[in-house]
C-alpha cells in the first residue's frame, strides 16, 4: 500500500539490530546465519556424497578433494552451526507453538513478559550448544 | 530559596521538512532540564525556545493515548513516559519511529499499521447482528474468560512494537505485532465468533508465520501488552485448528434478566433492632 | 491457507531432522567418543563403512527421509528470508516455483544416489 512521506524502513539493518537490542534478537540473527550456512553446505554435501553411487574409486577421489585442514575446519564450523541451530530450533519450536511463553496475566509494572519467561531457556540453549560444539571439537581436532 | 537543580542537556533531533529537505537531518538544541522532566517536556521546551517549527504528535502526556511513540536514544519509547534522567546521558537523541514513513520531523505515517489492523477485523464478530445493533442485555463472561485476553486489550496502538520488530523492518506484507496481537485479543474473547473469518487472513503471508520470536516487541511495549506472547499463542491456536485439535465453543450467550414468579423461599427480614425515639 | 500449512510442515521436518541429523552427526563426528553404528577399525568416511551403511535398509530409508526433510526445511527457511526482503509479484512467484523445482530435483538426485549405491557396492565387490 502506498504510504505518504519519506521512506524510513530499517531494512536488513533491522535484522542485525543496533546494539541496544535484547539477547533474543541476536539468537534470531545467529539462527538465520547458521541456517543459511547449513543449507549451502547441505546442497554441496548432496553432490559430494553422491560419489558413492559410482563406486570406490570415485568415492576415494572425492574424499581426497575434500580432505585437508581447510575442509576440516569448515566441517567443524558446520558441526558447530548445527549444534546451535538444532538446540535453538528446539527452543523456537517449543515457544512458537505457544508453550513456555506463559499465560496472559494482568500487566503490573515492571512488566513480566514472555521474553523474560523464556530467558532461562535461551541461556540454557546457548550453554548446551556450546557444550556440544566443544565435544565435537574434541572429536575433530584432538582425538583423531 | 534554592530552586530545583538544572542541568544542560542536548536534544539531538531528527528534522525533515517535506518539500524542502531531500533527506532527514540531525539538529542539536541545548536546553536546561529539571529533575522529573520527561522527553516530551523537553520537546516542548525546545519548541518554545529554539525550534518553533518542530512537529510531533502528543496528547494525553500520561502514557495512555499512544500518540507520542518515538525513537529515543535508540529504542522506541513513549516520549511522555520517558524521564530524561532515566536515559543517563547528556544527549537525548529523538527520531521518528522507524519502519514508518516520515511525514514531517518526528511524525510517522501510521496508516499502514492501521490498515493491517482493520484487515484483521478488530471487533466482535457474531452471527446475532440484531442483538448487536439493538442490545437487550450484556454477554456472559466469567473472570477466568476475561483473563485470557485482558492483557492484550491494554494496547494503546502506539506503534513502538512495529518499530522494534525485525520482520516489519523489511517486509511490508507482514501485519506486525500490533495487528496480530489484537487479532488474538479478539480470537480469545469468548464473546467473539470470528475466528473462522480472521483465519482466512491469518493463514496467508501477512499472518504470524513471519514472526521468529526476536522478542523486541514485548520488550519495548510501554503498556506490558506482550504482543510476542499473543502471537505465539495465536500460532498454537491456528496450528491446532489445522490439526483439528482446537476446541470449538459457541460464543457467549446474552445474559437475560430474570423473569417469571418470585422465589417463594426467600426468608422474611429480621425484626428491627433500632427503635425510633 | 498455504502459509499456515507450510509452516507446520517446517516444524515437523525440523523435529525429524533433529533426530536423524543428530544421529548422522553422532555417527560421523562423534565416533571417537561414542562409536555408535561404527565399523570397528574403519573411519566412518572410509569406503568400508560407506558400503556397510549402503547395504543396510535402515540407513537407506533414513537417508532418504533425512534428505527430504532437510531439503524442505532448509528451502522453506530460505524462502522466508527471500520473501521478507519484499520482492515484487513476479519475483515472488519465481522464488516459489524456483525453490520447489530445485528442491524436487535435488531430492530425486539424492534418492538415486542413496538407492544406486548398494548396487554399485555389490557390483564393484567393495
Amino acid at each position: 500500500m502506498q504510504s505518504r512521506g519519506h521512506p524510513n524502513r530499517l531494512g536488513i539493518r533491522g535484522w542485525v539490530g543496533g546494539g541496544r537490542w535484547g539477547f533474543e534478537r541476536y539468537l534470531y540473527t545467529l539462527h538465520r546465519l547458521t541456517g543459511l550456512g547449513l543449507l549451502a553446505y547441505f546442497v554441496m554435501h548432496i553432490f559430494v556424497t553422491s560419489a558413492r553411487a559410482l563406486g570406490p574409486e570415485s568415492w576415494e577421489q572425492t574424499m581426497d578433494v575434500v580432505s585437508g585442514p581447510l575442509f576440516a575446519l569448515g566441517e567443524y564450523l558446520v558441526f558447530a552451526a548445527f549444534a546451535f541451530h538444532a538446540v535453538n530450533g528446539i527452543r523456537l519450536a517449543v515457544i512458537e507453538l505457544g508453550f513456555a511463553v506463559g499465560r496472559p496475566i494482568e500487566p503490573v509494572y515492571p512488566y513480566a513478559t514472555s521474553v523474560g519467561r523464556q530467558r532461562r531457556l535461551a541461556r540454557a540453549v546457548v550453554m548446551i550448544a556450546a557444550v556440544i560444539a566443544l565435544w565435537g571439537g574434541l572429536d575433530f581436532f584432538v582425538l583423531q | 530559596m534554592a530552586g530545583p537543580s538544572l542541568k544542560q542537556v542536548t536534544f539531538h533531533l531528527r528534522r525533515y521538512e517535506p518539500g524542502k529537505d531531500r533527506e532527514p537531518r540531525w539538529e542539536d538544541h541545548r536546553i536546561e532540564v529539571a529533575p522529573g522532566m520527561t522527553v516530551l517536556d523537553g520537546l516542548w521546551k525546545v519548541k518554545e525556545l529554539s525550534a518553533p517549527s518542530l512537529a510531533w504528535r502528543s496528547s494525553c502526556r500520561m502514557g495512555i493515548c499512544g500518540s507520542c511513540g518515538m525513537l529515543i536514544n535508540g529504542r522506541p519509547r513513549l516520549a511522555c513516559n520517558t524521564q530524561i534522567a532515566e536515559l543517563k546521558s547528556d544527549v537525548v537523541a529523538v527520531g521518528p519511529l522507524p519502519n514508518f514513513s516520515i511525514i514531517k520531523d518526528l511524525v510517522p505515517d501510521l496508516e499502514p499499521m492501521f490498515e493491517a489492523h482493520r484487515e484483521l477485523m478488530p471487533y466482535l464478530l457474531r452471527a446475532d447482528t440484531p442483538e448487536q445493533d439493538d442490545p437487550t442485555g450484556e454477554y456472559w463472561q466469567t473472570p477466568h474468560e476475561l483473563e485470557r485476553y485482558l492483557q492484550f486489550s491494554y494496547c494503546i496502538k502506539c506503534g513502538c512494537c512495529m518499530a522494534a520488530c525485525p520482520t516489519v523492518a523489511t517486509d511490508p506484507q507482514y501485519a506486525g505485532p500490533m495487528p496480530l496481537g489484537q487479532a488474538h485479543r479478539y480470537n480469545s474473547d469468548t464473546r467473539d465468533a470470528g475466528f473462522g473469518r480472521r483465519r482466512e487472513v491469518l493463514s496467508g503471508g501477512s499472518g504470524p508465520w513471519r514472526c521468529h520470536f526476536a522478542g523486541e516487541c514485548s520488550q519495548v511495549c510501554p503498556k506490558g501488552v506482550d504482543p510476542a506472547k499473543a502471537i505465539q499463542l495465536m500460532k498454537q491456536d491456528l496450528v491446532f485448528d489445522l490439526l483439528r485439535l482446537r476446541r470449538r465453543r459457541p460464543p457467549a450467550a446474552v445474559a437475560e434478566a430474570p423473569h417469571g414468579t418470585m422465589r417463594e423461599d426467600i426468608p422474611a427480614a429480621p425484626a428491627r433492632t433500632v427503635t425510633k425515639p | 491457507m498455504r502459509d499456515r500449512t507450510l509452516w507446520t510442515w517446517h516444524i515437523g521436518a525440523g523435529v525429524v531432522i533433529l533426530v536423524l541429523l543428530g544421529l548422522h552427526m553422532a555417527i560421523m563426528h562423534l565416533d571417537a567418543t561414542l562409536g555408535i553404528f561404527g565399523t570397528p577399525g574403519a573411519e566412518p568416511v572410509e569406503w568400508e563403512s560407506v558400503v556397510l551403511r549402503a547395504q543396510s535398509l535402515f540407513f537407506t530409508v533414513t537417508y532418504v527421509l533425512l534428505l527430504g526433510a532437510a531439503l524442505y526445511h532448509g528451502l522453506y527457511g530460505l524462502r522466508n528470508i527471500l520473501l521478507e526482503l519484499n520482492p515484487g509479484a513476479t519475483l515472488r512467484r519465481t522464488i516459489n516455483v524456483g525453490l520447489s523445482v530445485f528442491g524436487l530435483a535435488l531430492f530425486a538426485f539424492g534418492t538415486w544416489a542413496a538407492l544406486a549405491a548398494p548396487g554399485a557396492a555389490m557390483a564393484m565387490g567393495g
